[in-house]
């Protein structure tokens, strides 16, 4: 085992006054590796305390830049790192935090086809990812390769928190066996998020990494712990291992088991709605509407949304009203629906269809538009 | 006296904003039901077509998953909390 130098006994002096750390914990805590898998809301003060405690070797995850939107919440990366790669940007600061500690990126996105390689020389993954394909892909590779998984997540003002795989506890599955089809949770992109939430959930999980490595304590495993920012609650759930669980053997198509419809070109692809309704990009639409189109223009996002951009939609009535609030649109036009990227819309499409309207989503949302057909509109 | 339902943030758009509702039941899963009738356009978020409790939805009776329970069965009593928990990514897609 490496042991301490004289510089990481000062730096590291308030540690090691601690009985449960120690010189016997730091020194373990040098000799430790974690993988965090993203760079963003989670992983940013995850990789900053990480890095601070001094952990011996970090591995980081992301194949993401870094853009401005990031910024009210994702601390590891600044102003001045805007457009860069996230793993660079974060890289670079845990240098500069603590050169002490060993820096590992894997610039590519995480996959079924390199997740066990890349989370195999780590001795814990933690789980700072946004997406449900990535969730249980991470999950599954931390049971196939037996390695504790720090999982939090979060939206709005709430977050989740809790170890799985962790000395024979639960994981993810056994809490949530299967993901929910794309559109019936809403995304963080679109619902928002209390920029200081992630920071207090990934720092929950940085406190359990700590643990784990050090062998300490009680962790979070068989407790999922449920946290409110707008009421200042926390609450625990207790989580089992579920006995009709199917034993996890293999990595499969991630994607396509959360019902992720393939990258571009895709409309055919698209997941299957009952409805029909026609799907437009921003350019058709344009030209269309250049051409004498002239549809009721049905806003389906939220006040606070509409107020910080809004094209001139004729109504504004938020996606999960549509079906109570019909009457305010009319039935002798067609509908074009849009909400900021698409997914809202598309719902709010498949209620109109059902309901005998002409509709037509716009694929890529106001996003697109301000991108593609008005660049003088802000984007958020 | 009745039961109350938590209602995650993510669901609160299908239940007019609240963040429990009160139904009267003596069972979780005639809870669902009347949380359901009162707010309709939950039903879709929680229950599959053919009725069963989607399993990316949790729903705990006090610190419980009335999977663990007696699951649609499960007993409540007046005062009884159930927490409905939906998996969050936490991120862009959706």
């Amino acid at each position: 085992m490496a042991e301490l130098s004289r510089e990481e006994i000062a730096r590291y002096s308030r540690h090691l006054i601690l009985e449960e750390v120690g010189m016997e914990g730091q020194t373990k805590l040098k000799n430790s590796s974690v993988l965090c898998v993203g760079t963003g809301g989670l992983g940013s003060p995850l990789l900053l305390y990480l890095a601070a405690a001094g952990v011996g070797r970090i591995g980081i995850v992301d194949f993401d830049v870094v853009d401005a939107s990031n910024l009210q919440r994702q601390i590891i990366h600044g102003t001045s790192t805007v457009g860069q790669r996230k793993v660079v940007s974060a890289r670079d600061r845990i240098r500069d935090l603590n050169p002490h500690v060993q820096v590992h990126i894997y610039e590519e996105p995480f996959s079924s086809d390199n997740a066990l390689r890349i989370c195999q020389p780590y001795d814990v993954v933690v789980d700072g990812t946004d997406n449900f394909p990535t969730r249980y892909l991470v999950n599954d590779a931390c049971v196939i390769l037996g390695k504790p998984n720090v999982y939090g997540s979060i939206f709005k003002f709430e977050g989740q928190a809790s170890v799985f795989n962790y000395q024979g506890g639960p994981n993810y599955r056994d809490l949530y066996p299967e993901p929910p089809p794309p559109g019936l949770v809403p995304s963080c992109a679109e619902g928002g998020v209390l920029g200081v939430l992630p920071g207090l959930i990934g720092t929950i999980q940085a406190t359990e990494t700590i643990k784990i490595l050090l062998g300490k304590g009680t962790t979070l495993s068989g407790r999922l712990l449920l946290f409110d920012a707008m009421n200042m609650k926390f609450r625990e759930l207790r989580l089992r291992p579920d006995p009709d669980a199917k034993p996890i053997t293999t990595l499969i198509d991630y994607d396509q088991f959360c019902g992720v419809p393939r990258r571009e070109g895709s409309r055919e692809e698209a997941p299957t709605i009952s409805g029909s309704f026609d799907r437009l990009t921003v350019a058709e639409i344009k030209h269309k509407l250049d051409s004498g189109w002239k549809p009721f223009v049905l806003d389906v996002r939220g006040q606070s949304e509409w107020n910080i951009v809004n094209i001139g939609a004729d109504a504004l009535i938020p996606h999960a009203d549509v079906g109570t609030r019909l009457s305010e649109v009319p039935r002798d036009r067609e509908i074009l629906v849009h909400c900021k990227l698409g997914g809202r819309s598309s719902q709010a499409c498949q209620v109109l269809a059902a309901n005998g309207y002409r509709v037509t989503n716009m694929e890529g949302g106001i996003t697109a538009w301000a991108k593609e057909i008005d660049p003088r509109l802000p984007t958020y | 006296m009745p039961v109350h339902i938590s209602i995650p943030t993510a669901l609160r758009g299908y239940a007019a904003g609240a963040a429990t509702v009160a139904v009267e039941a003596n069972t979780a899963g005639a809870a669902l039901d009347a949380l359901c009738a009162a707010h309709p356009g939950l039903a879709n978020h929680l229950r599959t077509a053919d009725g069963k409790l989607r399993s990316f939805v949790n729903v705990y009776k006090g610190e419980d998953d009335i999977r663990h329970l007696e699951r649609d069965a499960t007993a409540l009593v007046d005062g009884d909390t159930l927490t409905i928990v939906p998996s969050i990514a936490g991120g862009l897609r959706g």
